[in-house]
């Protein structure tokens, strides 16, 4: 998110001249309509197979001026090198008609190449270090059974040789993060990891050095080899997350109409600046803060307050970024654009929220406090011990210390947690859900209320009619006919509705859209609309609804509810079986909130929430002790996302809703929220095991390295059998 | 013993080449999409003669 508000303002700087704030300038027109390489980058969500791959890659292909398209499975994308002019949107509809879903991703927004270069980077040190590790091995093995004298001095030699470059490349990321951390003052894990490995392997070239009969190297490439796979699932983790997140975020290709001179040319939003007129079609959302100044229309502004009811539009109404125009095109002149909208204006607020959840501390955070100094108080008490036992041989202490300190290497802790979540978040992921914080985690499986938000999270914000079963059969054809002509969501709920009922619509001739308030038409010789309340002579009602008039008859009211989403009911079910305290809270009137908490079953609602009072219901059920999981997609939910102790919001929320929350839904469906709390205690217990199982072979081993029987083999053992133990028991999650 | 001159620098090349080979894989980001190459090789287009 920050990602793009940078690039949003850094564009908005590239064109703020004192000239170009007056209007649009043709400088900035020309720039962006300016020709270039096409680099296009499209998602591809049903894409699965083989023949995937090929279809979409030949029929790219075969699109005149693309030069190569390169489908990538695993982040079901493509990316396409281009003439210019080649535009997305023609490539897009290419793959629908031959059955392939895609969607133009913004380019700018992904930072793919960025993110493997790290991912590259720690791979080439497992790599590295697995090459050593298996060499040293080798040798390693003949001196274990028994080579002797000059042949042992010779191994450990050659050992030495590729074991202090591969330490010194391997190991920089752990020398590197524990440097950071001591001139932090801090005592992190990846200390005594440095000091284990740097310690094992001079002590093991002074050994070395003088015939001793023991040398660590293999310990201590096995170490690195160890730790640095922990590192990388760990970043692999975050990094699917991220790469899905920007995703979404590149998604919203985010592109205004500009008006200049009257003619239309389209730029993206970052150029709009105040004074610009924009036109905004049926559909689309409002690109920036502004006022009507031509056009009738109504708004939906559900996403923004969370009421259901549409909201007319007219010249001098005032418009709010994110709000959906429905029914005619408008003409709005910018009041404020970008940084300065009000939706950025809101994601500001939750990244001040944010930042106090990030004082978080984790599970292996905590333990890695409690652990670090003591195994640098063994390690040291060792040394100590052993040189006053041995009348002063430092040679035989250091040996010992180091082995204590090899031993107690966090190599399960550092594998531990880093597999439990990769192996957790995997499992979300196949089941539609993207974790985007490491903790998120550990904090939903503590989660004992659940707030939900109603509009848009609980429905799918798409109207349904209610009580068409009253209507006489002529009626019914005649709204039909009515509803088909036109693109109002309430319009083409009753067309699809009636068409599964079987309606045959009636012949209604001059049909004509009145922006801003209905459809009229002419049957048999009478008027007839289907429009707003006022419009037809009907009394506004509290409830969503559109009005029939057919001649001089009383006007037929039509009511609407929101259609629930699919998984809701089930969702809600799991939680309170599980025995949560469950929580509605909505902007929207209180007969509608009061319907659906019913229909669910859930006694806690709270109707005409303000942003600010959802916010503070999050804050006081904290007061209480509880620990809050808030789900909601709109902008008004933001500050209570960000308030609570973890977060949910749906893929089709708003961008500023999904930056706010810690967890994305990514398909339409509900219910995978109540298995993810499940999942997530599931994990909490596997990390507090895998904790245990090191424990007790700490509990083991430490005695026996203290007392200075511990050999490289046995460390060698030890090593590689808790770390495996962990490793499998991070895969028994279901 | 003697054959250990033999030995060890073969064992040691031969491991060399594999890392070698690991690099090089790494470089020509052979491990970016994994899923798609384990599809890619069901695909039939290229069997009669390589990609120009």
């Amino acid at each position: 998110m920050s990602a793009i508000v940078e690039q949003e303002d850094m564009r908005m700087q590239a064109s703020a001249c004192p000239a170009c704030i007056a209007g649009p300038s043709a400088e900035r027109l020309a720039a962006a309509a300016a020709p270039r390489d096409a680099r296009l980058m499209l998602s591809l969500p049903t894409a699965h197979c083989a023949v995937c791959i090929t279809d979409v890659e030949r029929e790219l292909a075969r699109q005149p001026g693309v030069r190569s398209a390169r489908v990538n499975l695993t982040l079901k994308r493509v990316s396409v090198d281009a003439d210019p002019g080649v535009e997305a949107a023609d490539l897009v509809e290419r793959l629908a008609q031959i059955g392939y879903e895609a969607h133009e991703l913004d380019p700018d927004v992904l930072s793919a190449t960025e993110a493997d270069k790290r991912g590259r980077d720690i791979l080439m040190r497992i790599g590295v270090s697995g090459f050593a590790m298996m060499n040293i091995m080798l040798l390693s093995v003949a001196v274990w059974s028994g080579a002797q004298d000059a042949t042992r001095d010779l191994f450990h030699w050659i050992s030495a040789a590729i074991a202090l470059p591969t330490v010194a490349f391997a190991g920089k990321p752990f020398f590197v993060s524990a440097w950071g951390s001591l001139r932090g003052g801090r005592l992190g894990m990846d200390v005594p990891i440095s000091l284990a490995i740097i310690l094992a392997s001079l002590i093991s070239v002074y050994e070395t050095a003088h015939s001793g009969r023991h040398a660590y190297f293999d310990a201590a490439v096995m170490l690195t080899f160890f730790l640095l796979i922990g590192r990388y699932l760990d970043y692999r983790t975050r990094a699917v997350a991220r790469s899905a997140a920007e995703e979404l975020a590149a998604l919203e290709v985010p592109r205004a109409q500009l008006l200049s001179d009257g003619v239309e040319v389209t730029v993206p939003i970052g150029t709009l600046v105040p004074g610009d007129l924009i036109r905004i079609r049926p559909g689309a959302r409002v690109p920036a803060d502004g006022e009507v100044v031509a056009g009738n229309s109504e708004t939906d502004r559900s996403l923004l307050t969370g009421e259901s009811l549409p909201v007319w539009a007219g010249p001098g109404a005032v418009l709010s970024t994110g709000e959906v125009n429905l029914t005619g095109p408008l003409t709005l002149r910018v009041a404020a654009a970008g940084r300065a909208s009000s939706l950025h204006r809101m994601a500001d607020l939750v990244a001040a929220a944010e930042s106090a959840k990030n004082r978080y501390t984790s599970l292996a955070e905590r333990a890695a406090a409690a652990y670090a100094p003591l195994v640098h108080v063994a390690a040291f008490a060792a040394f100590l011990g052993w040189l006053k036992v041995s009348g002063g041989d430092v040679r035989l202490a250091l040996n010992i210390a180091a082995s204590v300190l090899i031993i107690t290497c966090p190599c399960a802790l550092g594998l531990a947690v880093p597999a439990v979540v990769t192996s957790a978040s995997g499992k979300l992921f196949r089941k539609g859900m993207l974790i985007k914080d490491g903790t998120a985690l550990e904090r939903l499986a503590e989660v004992d209320t659940v707030l939900f938000d109603k509009t848009g999270t609980l429905t799918m914000g798409a109207p349904e009619p209610q009580n068409l079963t009253d209507l006489a059969q002529d009626d019914l054809a005649v709204a039909a006919a009515l509803a088909e002509a036109s693109a109002h969501p309430l319009a083409l709920a009753l067309a699809e509705a009636t068409r599964a009922m079987g309606v045959q619509a009636a012949t209604v001739g001059g049909l004509r859209e009145v922006p801003g308030f209905g459809i009229e038409g002419e049957w048999q010789g009478q008027r007839v609309r289907l429009g707003r309340a006022d419009w037809v002579g009907a009394h506004p009602g509290e409830v969503t609804a559109t009005h029939l008039q057919i001649g001089d008859r009383a006007p037929l009211t039509i009511g609407f509810a929101d259609r629930l989403r699919p998984g809701a009911e089930a969702a809600v079910a799991g939680f309170l079986a599980a025995g949560k305290e469950v929580h509605l809270v909505s902007g929207d009137t209180s007969g509608a909130v009061l319907a659906l908490a019913t229909r669910l079953g859930i006694t806690h609602w709270h109707a005409g929430a303000l942003p600010a009072q959802k916010a503070a219901l999050v804050a006081k059920l904290a007061a209480g002790g509880a620990h809050v999981l808030m789900v909601g997609d709109g902008l008004n939910d933001t500050a209570a996302l960000a308030g609570a102790h973890v977060s949910i919001s749906p893929a089709s929320a708003l961008d500023a809703a999904r930056t706010a929350s810690d967890i994305v839904l990514l398909g339409a469906d509900l219910a995978p929220v109540a298995d993810a709390v499940r999942l997530a205690v599931q994990a909490r217990r596997r990390i507090k095991q895998n904790f245990a199982i090191s424990l007790i072979y700490n509990a083991v081993a430490v005695p026996i390295a203290l007392l200075g029987f511990a050999t490289p083999l046995a460390a060698a053992l030890a090593m590689s059998l808790s770390s495996v133990t962990v490793s499998l028991n991070s895969l028994r999650l279901k | 013993m003697d054959v250990l001159v033999y030995l060890i620098p073969a064992s040691l090349l031969l491991g060399g080449v594999g890392l070698v080979a690991f690099i090089w894989t790494l470089r020509h980001r052979q491990y970016d999409d994994p899923k798609g190459d384990a599809e890619r090789i069901l695909n039939t287009e290229w069997d009669d003669h390589p990609k120009p």
